[in-house]
């Protein structure tokens, strides 16, 4: 498959990155700016046009003919779209275009249909809507939904004092009486698959898996309350803002803005006619105090700046938020950051390389989350017959090494299976796996015969086992 | 540096190099050489190497750019040490410096022999030491590129260290289709080139020994007298085009296959290297008409031979031109400081870097008369950047350096001056003949153990556009 990005930005560069490790994917890479194009071209396995990517030279020396993608992330959204274009005009299968700009965002499906964008991403809406769903589970740093929210993962850290502590998974399992399923443990940035042995330790980071009611229960049992949240204060009035205000009052939550920019101010209050929005310093605990923090449940900082979101952020978990969240745009802060104690930090860039990459791996993954760095990502499949893995007991199936199938998703019930379940045609499946670049069903089963199989299978029929007692 | 990747990549290079010593083994036991078991104990001993350096398990499987040198230059070097052993096993050459430096001669596609009786070596060897010319042309590196499953993007880096040219590239976004095509293009020209040396009459073995030597732009012969020997037009023509065809950047074929002739044509580079040719061809056929052979078609055909095979580095000879007239013989050394196109296999300064030199030159003759003017350097329509038009310059400085130092070295000999000045141009340029004593039909034996040594580093120099030898002297270099 022949795939041009054009832009090898951050997002340029992370999909390149991750699109370059299968061997099937052709990827060429357009940029005008030199030492962007260097880096890439010094670290990947990848070619690099050094021009504009809406020129027609360029892109036909980048043999736009017969690509069958065409991603446009450059920092500006009309040579985005005029990319795609052009693109499509010369004979790209595919577009894929980042629009950020809200004023385009509320005209997208003309845009789509006009220039024939297969798929926009914004990277600033999705953030929000990111942001939206976390917010709907309190304890938790992250949720995710998969099989259309029949199923949700969520993940959060093991803290001190926690029942958890000390215990394996069969154990746990047995006390819960909970159809879940403990699918990666992480620690010290290290992706495990557990099994029915594995002792839970403190600060471990823990992701739970199954459907959204046992998930929810799960977490009430082990003391990590799903509270509901109801207050809630914004830092910063940026695009995310706008988005995730409209998301936050549409989920009945109050929300107060604080911007520092008085003109940005009264922009946003014209956009959102009812919200409130106070013209201070966000980064200010006096300011925040007088706001009434102490009443606060959740505490979002979403400003233009790395640095000032870590503090203001630093500042309401100091003062007892239960739920903060924290915009980071630099992945390089990542390490520094969880040990400062923040647990959910988004990252705008992040959310959209996953959103392309998900997008790029076809269509037979319906959703792809990456964990620590692409260390392990699940996967969600529709299965069908050509994929060999239909009526067949799970025990009897090889698959590939460091990869479990979480759930089964059939029309009527979630199963969390084990070695006797069966997978239906029509069946969906969640697969959690360190393997890279999983794209199919029929790519679990594992080709050659050895040790590392039969270990797998054992953990696997071990998982099973754990989730019956 | 990544030591432990560097010996695993290696390794791995020597593996490759026992897999391409096995033709050679079955030609020597199809001929019942004497060579036989000396390509055996080789085989074995790179083998044994090479595994042994698979265990090796990198935790940080990045090569950076100095990691890449280091592979090429350490490569090369023990390619041609490894190469060198048959040869020294099977006694045909008794010296180990003298092996040392035919292997090197042979993997840098010089040409340039320390042996006075080509004919007496065995048959297996021979063929050895004409497909050491043949990979080494393309390169060694790029070879393994093409054999090995799945390598790594930190490969860029080996293959920007081995290839000739200012700014090698891809021409397929993977790395290893890349290489692939290169050696499928490769592949093709030479066995095209095999079966039309045939038809011109020449034995099967004969026509591979010279198809090796002319594509790799190599020019080993198994004749005393070189091409001479078959006194065959045909056969003639044959060498010359095929030589001029592999002193061409093998990407504009790759454009050519695409149907992108125009652009082929168009090439500036590629045109500088044809207008060269033609030039150097016309003046020595008129000088050598007027004074040799009096006869218009024989100077041309002699010219033509001469010149082709000197600029494209090859350094075959259809006649002794060491007793042409002195601005014929000029005219060789200077194509000698030429050579091809980058991209191609051949060998010296590129025509490219002498088309940028000039274009730069000729800015900085309009500055002095506009000071305040801005321009920039184009090539083939686009701006070439600052960085590379710099480093083209000292490429430039630094080769004639290293050819001064040498040539004050290898001067410790007391042989004439011609023979010296020929000598190093001839081996740095990886050209093979040089003037005196070194000419077509002499060859390097008389030079001392020492100064064998000195040229042999300036093959590899030469062949590796001599950074990454450079930088083996840094002591930057080596620290962690």
């Amino acid at each position: 498959m022949k795939i041009i990005i054009v832009g090898a930005g951050k997002v340029g560069y992370t999909l390149a990155e991750n699109l370059a490790m299968d061997q099937n994917y052709d990827i060429t890479v357009i940029d005008k700016d030199a030492d962007a194009l260097a880096k890439a071209d010094e670290n990947l396995d990848v070619l690099c046009i050094k021009g504009n990517g809406v020129s027609t030279n360029i892109l036909m020396e980048a043999g736009v003919i017969d690509t069958d993608l065409i991603i446009a992330v450059t920092g500006s959204d009309e040579v985005n779209m005029l990319c795609c274009l052009t693109a499509k005009k010369l004979g790209a299968k595919k577009a894929v275009a980042r629009v950020r700009n809200p004023e385009y965002s509320q005209e997208l499906s003309i845009i789509k249909d006009q220039i024939g964008l297969d798929f926009v991403i914004n990277p600033e809406f999705a953030a929000a809507e990111e942001i939206a769903r976390s917010m709907g589970f309190t304890s938790a740093i992250n949720v995710e939904n998969f099989a259309k929210g029949r199923v949700r993962m969520v993940d959060f850290i093991v803290r001190e004092g926690m029942g958890l502590i000390g215990k394996t998974i069969a154990d746990i399992d047995k006390e819960s009486k909970s159809t879940v399923l403990i699918g990666i443990i992480v620690r010290n940035n290290k992706v495990l698959v557990p099994n029915g042995s594995t002792v839970i330790e403190e600060n471990d980071h823990i992701y739970v898996i199954g459907n959204p009611s046992s998930v929810y229960s799960f977490c009430k049992y082990h003391g990590k309350n799903p509270d509901k949240i109801k207050n809630v204060i914004i830092v910063g009035g940026g695009r995310i803002t706008y988005y995730l205000y409209k998301l936050l009052v549409g989920m009945g939550i109050n929300t107060k803005i604080i911007e520092i920019n008085s003109s940005r101010c009264l922009e946003l209050a014209d956009e959102l006619p009812n919200a409130l929005i106070i013209n201070d310093d966000g980064t200010d605990e006096a300011v925040l105090r007088s706001e009434n923090i102490d009443t606060i449940d959740g505490f979002i900082a979403v400003t233009g700046i790395d640095e000032e979101n870590i503090m203001a952020s630093l500042i309401a978990k100091n003062l007892g938020v239960k739920k903060v969240i924290t915009k980071v745009s630099r992945t390089n802060y990542d390490n520094i950051v969880t040990h400062l104690g923040l647990d959910t930090v988004i990252s705008p860039k992040q959310i959209t390389t996953n959103l392309i990459l998900k997008f790029v791996r076809g269509k037979s993954v319906e959703s792809l989350h990456r964990i620590v760095d692409g260390q392990a990502e699940v996967i969600e499949f529709a299965v069908d017959k050509s994929s060999g893995l239909i009526d067949k007991p799970l025990k009897n199936i090889k698959i590939v090494s460091d990869t479990i199938i979480a759930t089964i998703v059939r029309r009527k019930e979630v199963v969390v299976p084990h070695g006797k379940d069966l997978i239906k045609a029509g069946d969906r499946i969640i697969v959690i796996t360190k393997k890279q670049n999983i794209s199919t069903p029929k790519e679990l089963i594992s080709k050659a015969n050895g040790g590392l199989q039969n270990e797998l299978l054992n953990g696997i029929k071990r998982i099973g086992d754990i989730i019956n007692m | 540096m990544n030591y432990l990747m560097v010996l695993k990549e290696l390794g791995i290079l020597l593996i490759c190099e026992a897999l391409a010593m096995i033709p050679s083994l079955g030609v020597a036991i199809w001929y019942k050489g004497s060579d036989v078991t000396a390509f055996l104990y080789t085989i074995g001993i790179l083998l044994i190497i090479g595994l042994c350096s698979l265990f090796i398990k990198p935790k940080n499987k990045t090569i950076y750019a100095r990691d890449g040198f280091a592979i090429a230059a350490i490569g090369w070097i023990l390619a041609s040490f490894f190469g060198s052993l048959p040869f020294y096993f099977s006694g045909a050459i008794p010296s180990l410096v003298d092996c040392f430096f035919e292997t090197v001669s042979g993997l840098t596609t010089t040409g340039s022999s320390i042996l006075t009786n080509v004919e007496a070596l065995p048959l297996g060897l021979t063929f050895w030491r004409s497909f050491t010319h043949w990979i080494g042309g393309m390169g060694i590196l790029v070879l393994t590129m093409a054999i090995l499953p799945n390598i790594g993007a930190g490969n860029m880096q080996i293959m920007k260290a081995e290839s000739p040219g200012p700014n090698p590239g891809k021409l397929v976004p993977r790395l290893k289709k890349t290489a692939i095509i290169l050696y499928e293009i490769y592949i093709v020209i030479t066995i095209i080139e095999i079966i039309l040396l045939k038809i011109s009459g020449l034995p099967l073995y004969d026509c591979c020994i010279y198809t090796f030597g002319s594509v790799g732009t190599g020019g080993f012969s198994n004749k005393s007298m070189s091409v001479g020997y078959y006194n065959n037009l045909a056969a003639e023509i044959i060498i010359t085009i095929f030589c001029f065809s592999c002193g061409i950047n093998f990407s504009l074929y790759y454009l050519a296959i695409k149907g992108n002739i125009k652009d082929f044509l168009k090439d500036e580079e590629f045109r500088l290297y044809a207008v060269i040719v033609l030039v150097a061809t016309i003046l020595i056929t008129f000088n050598l008409n007027v004074n040799i052979f009096h006869s218009f078609g024989k100077s041309l055909r002699q010219a033509a031979f001469q010149v082709v095979t000197i600029i494209t580095t090859t350094g075959y000879a259809s006649t002794d031109f060491n007793q042409w007239p002195t601005f014929s013989k000029t005219i060789l050394l200077i194509l000698m400081f030429i050579g091809g196109c980058a991209g191609s296999t051949a060998g010296s300064v590129k025509n490219i870097r002498i088309l940028l030199l000039f274009k730069s030159v000729k800015r900085e003759v309009h500055k002095i008369i506009h000071p305040k003017s801005v321009s920039t350097v184009k090539y083939g329509g686009k701006t070439v950047n600052e960085g590379t038009l710099s480093a083209i310059s000292s490429f430039f400085v630094i080769y004639i350096f290293i050819y001064f130092v040498a040539l004050i070295l290898v001067s410790l000999d007391g042989k004439d001056m011609i023979t010296n000045i020929s000598a190093v141009a001839t081996t740095l340029g990886n050209v093979g003949p040089g003037l005196g004593e070194v000419g077509p039909m002499g060859n390097f034996s008389s030079f001392s153990d020492f100064s064998k040594l000195v040229m042999s580093f300036c093959m590899l120099a030469g062949r590796l556009e001599i950074y990454p030898l450079l930088l083996l002297f840094s002591r930057q270099f080596w620290k962690k």
